[in-house]
């Protein structure tokens, strides 16, 4: 048995004695190292080229851009059927998010509270709408909103990604709210609070983090669809995701432009992992560990 | 099978310690016998459970050694040290049934197959289980789990100490009882060294044939339950052990006369003239209540507790407790405490005071 | 934790219900509507039976398309499942290093999807790809245009780049809740690394892990945007998975029968799926809450 040496450091003991020894850990780094290297090459790769001008990606295979150019960003700010792609898909997010918490919030406290006629089969119903595939609702989506006169519209969009982000919503909420006790309710109810005054300043500022991780969710799972939010929209309400695949399937791709504008989606996805970071593994547990 | 002894350990959680307070464990030189049955003692957040672990290399202590027999372990893990510990909260293998629960610590050895059968058998016995050793460790109570937690503990014969941790915690009232005395009776038979932590001093007086009180990261006093009584080190051991704890006074003392205020105590022995802050204890078994002597107190009130009564009172502002045996009636117009002279213990700084060489009556 | 039989909760839950009532169940009767019926156009319909359903059932282009869809999601989880397991165990514990390298695992999830498809399309080309590039070095028939196997390589790629984080993140979270105790006792009672991951941690992860595999077989199952900007579909049939087709029938050529009796089954299936996967889990929730 090797033993350490005994100006080691009290970490380091702590360490030799649960069995973790060098390679273990070494063993443990580089594959982890490894790893995130495969998940960051590609979007590296993405950075790359949205900093080089088209004969450069065209020509050369480069690691850095020889000829480091801002213009295809420039570009997108300066074209409007660019920028307003980004603000349109924030706009119907925004609208996403908000409808799906609203609604959410009270129907996750009635499944982790009480039970009720049906609760479970709704329950049932709820998630197998998660498990819909966006192609089947494409084509009665279209439709639908068409004969109500909401096509091309953000709120389309909007209301069509409740399908699969409110079940989510009600599952995460419900998972947080099971970890508030009871009692909390009933002292507050004997304490004579009306419901709703309960629910509204006392309830929600103690899911406040469950509700953070929520928006997150919704936030993410409406801004990363393309078929719906494709299908639903005309001229006004064009959104990146559009955008960038007409770009690539038109003639005389501008690789530069493309590659800028999908740089530009990811950044405000990674702030808000940045924000939500110490919930992230719980929240993608739903709540439930 | 060893003897265990603790060489000047210490133990903090903290990077750069500023001074005692700082240190989870204060240095401490301890001995614990071969085949002895030790208790820790001590309220929660005393150490215990850090001593504990630094015994059985779960923990690596900041300073000082740890040694079995003659070798230094200091820097062994727990494999090495062959120990068996049992936590507080029962761990099983959930996947696994109670016979492999039970056989898990000798498969990873790898003793014999027949061997391993046998002696799951003999520990099932022991924990009442031998019905169940077939089904799943999942759907089984908790004190069923914890029962098979302290099995695992026992398999192994040959190890060198086995270590509990608060292990009865989950169990109920009854079952306690029943396995205390299993563990009793396992020390008798096997003669493993046992450490048993726990803050209950019942446990811990009917396990242990040595109890060590701790007190704030430091072992306050490692003694038999008599010892504890009798002659408590500290005056936290003092209060700690005995139901109601010790009576203490703050005190002047003067050879062989105490002063509690205006009212002065005959002591048994010539202690000197200690500085520093003095105290005199005195258990409530040997304080009796009379008409004069002693020191003047308020009765509150009197609880029959079934063998005996304790007669609680106040002296100012400390209370002073007494324990009447039944017979003993209470005198009309008995208003004041007096105090066995033999039985009282000086004490400067919380640390016991021992009289004045060769001056003892 | 006990509830309380109050069948005035319906009224917390109407918003929802309606709500989704809205965008399920409406657009879910048109596709009935059009799975049992023919048109001529102009909102004329005629009772046409299961006609539609034989059709789809009899196209060999559907069954192809259903064969490759399984096979797709057989691999992706075959390869994300132990991947993310394995990853999550090397994870730190805490620290900013921890947080650091959740944040970068948590990337990948929150690309849209199309430009998923569009990092890896670049990425992947001989031309102008990093990946295209070092393969091509040393297989020159790989292209995901012409070749089917690249194609599939890339978008199993993809899948994996994509979607393993997800499972690193669900194990990493069940790894989180095990108690110190568990990996004390499992010292104590010298158990290998092995023993201590097959008995300690695995079966702590169970549940987890079926949500993980649950997500990740719907998801999977349900995939369109990424192989659709990667490889079309192709080439030829190749990577045209279910949605994908089906995308096809009904907004290419609106071919609103056949896509209509498609999209049942093709529901059907998912549902049938995630109601085997709830049903399981909710019966190890019962089993867990006993502990």
């Amino acid at each position: 048995m090797t033993r350490p040496s005994p100006n080691l450091t009290l970490a380091a003991r702590q360490r030799h004695l649960e069995g973790k020894g060098t390679g273990w850990t070494v063993t443990a780094r580089v594959t982890l190292a490894v790893y995130l290297l495969f998940l960051m090459v590609p979007i590296y790769w993405l950075v790359n080229m949205s900093f080089k001008t088209n004969t450069e990606i065209l020509n050369f295979i480069t690691l850095v851009p020889e000829d480091f150019t801002w213009d295809n960003y420039t570009l997108i700010f300066t074209d409007p059927t660019w920028y307003m792609g980004y603000v349109n898909t924030l706009i119907y997010v925004a609208i996403n998010v908000a409808i799906s918490i609203t609604v959410a919030l009270p129907a996750a406290y009635a499944f982790s509270r009480y039970s009720f006629m049906g609760d479970k089969h709704l329950f049932f119903w709820l998630l197998s709408n998660r498990m819909a595939p966006p192609a089947v609702f494409a084509l009665p989506f279209f439709q639908l909103y068409s004969s109500v006169g909401l096509f091309d519209t953000h709120i389309a969009v909007a209301l069509a990604h409740c399908l699969f982000n409110v079940p989510l919503a009600v599952w995460i909420l419900e998972g947080f709210m099971r970890g508030v006790p009871k009692e909390i309710d009933e002292t507050a109810f004997v304490d004579g609070y009306p419901f709703w005054k309960f629910f509204l300043r006392i309830f929600v500022p103690l899911i406040s983090a469950g509700i953070g991780v929520t928006a997150f969710f919704c936030f993410m799972f409406s801004s990363v669809e393309l078929l719906l939010s494709r299908t639903l929209t005309g001229t006004s309400v064009r959104t990146v995701g559009v955008a960038m695949t007409r770009t690539s399937s038109a003639i005389g791709l501008e690789y530069g432009t493309l590659a800028a504008a999908g740089v530009l989606t990811i950044i405000p996805g990674a702030l808000v992992i940045w924000f939500v970071r110490n919930y992230i593994a719980k929240g993608f547990a739903l709540g439930r560990v | 099978m060893a003897r265990i002894r603790l060489d000047n350990l210490a133990h903090t959680y903290m990077t750069y310690p500023r001074d005692d307070r700082d240190f989870a464990l204060k240095p401490m030189n301890v001995e614990w016998e071969d085949g002895g049955a030790y208790a820790l003692l001590g309220a929660s957040g005393c150490g215990k459970t850090t001593l504990l672990n630094i015994i059985s290399g779960l923990r690596a202590p900041s300073q000082g050694r740890v040694i079995f027999g003659d070798t230094d372990v200091t820097e062994c893990p727990t494999a090495e040290r062959n120990i068996a510990q049992v936590f507080q909260f029962p761990v099983v293998y959930d996947t696994m049934t109670v016979r492999q629960n039970l056989a898990f610590p000798l498969r990873n050895r790898g003793m014999d197959p027949t061997r391993i059968r046998n002696r799951v058998q003999q520990i099932a016995k022991v924990i009442g289980m031998e019905a169940e050793l077939d089904r799943k460790a999942r759907g089984l109570t908790a004190d069923a789990k914890q029962k098979i937690s302290l099995g695992r503990g026992m398999v192994r014969e040959d190890v060198n100490a086995i270590l509990f941790d608060e292990p009865l915690t989950v169990i109920d009232p009854q079952m306690k009882w029943e396995l205390r005395t299993q563990l009793r009776r396992l020390h008798q038979e096997f003669g493993h060294t046992m450490i048993y932590v726990t803050h209950d001093q019942t446990e811990a007086l009917t396990f242990a044939d040595k109890v060590a009180v701790m007190f704030e990261g430091r072992i306050a006093q490692l003694g038999t339950p008599e010892e504890l009584f009798r002659k408590p080190q500290h005056t936290f051991v003092g209060y700690f052990i005995g139901s109601p704890g010790m009576n203490l006074f703050e005190a002047e003392v003067d050879g062989r006369q105490a002063r509690i205020g205006p009212h002065v105590i005959p002591l048994a022995a010539d202690y000197g003239r200690p500085e520093g802050r003095v105290q005199i204890g005195i258990r409530p078994e040997f304080t009796r209540i009379a008409a004069s002597g002693g020191i003047p107190v308020d009765i509150l009130r009197i609880e029959d507790v079934g063998r005996h009564v304790v007669l609680r009172a106040r002296h100012g502002g400390v209370a002073v407790n007494a324990i009447l045996s039944e017979e003993d009636t209470l005198a009309e117009g008995a208003t004041h405490a007096v105090f066995d002279p033999a039985e009282i213990g000086v004490f400067v700084d919380g640390w016991r005071r021992d009289p004045v060489e060769g001056a003892s009556a | 934790m006990r509830k309380v039989q109050n069948n005035g909760a319906w009224l917390l839950v109407l918003p929802v219900f309606l709500l989704v009532a809205f965008s399920a169940v409406i657009p879910l009767m048109t596709v009935v509507n059009y799975a049992f019926n023919d048109s001529f156009g102009e909102n004329e319909f005629f009772w046409n039976g299961f006609d539609w359903f034989k059709e789809v059932i009899d196209s060999d282009r559907i069954r192809g398309a259903l064969w490759r869809q399984f096979l797709f999601s057989a691999i992706v989880l075959l390869i994300e499942i132990p991947l993310g397991i394995a990853i999550a165990l090397t994870l730190p514990k805490r620290g900013f290093w921890a947080s650091l390298v959740l944040v970068l695992l948590a990337m990948p999830l929150v690309i849209p999807w199309n430009v998923v498809g569009t990092i890896w399309q670049v990425f992947a080309r001989g031309d102008i790809g990093l990946l295209g590039v070092v393969i091509t070095s040393f297989w020159a028939d790989f292209n995901i245009g012409r070749d089917p196997l690249s194609a599939w390589i890339v978008v199993v790629m993809m899948d994996v780049w994509h979607w393993t984080s997800l499972v690193v993140l669900l194990a990493y979270a069940g790894l989180q809740a095990i108690p110190e105790a568990y990996y004390q006792a499992g010292r104590i009672d010298q158990a290998s690394r092995w023993a201590i991951f097959r008995f300690i941690e695995l079966p702590k992860l169970k549940g987890v892990l079926l949500i993980a595999v649950l997500l990740r077989f719907m998801d999977s199952f349900m995939i369109y945007t990424e192989p659709f900007v990667v490889t079309g579909g192709g080439p030829g049939q190749a990577t045209t998975f279910l949605s994908i087709d089906l995308v096809k029938t009904a907004l290419g050529q609106f071919d609103l029968g056949p896509a209509a009796a498609f999209s049942l089954m093709y529901f059907l299936v998912v549902l049938l799926m995630s109601w085997v996967f709830y049903t399981v889990m909710t019966a190890m929730d019962v089993e867990g809450g006993t502990q």
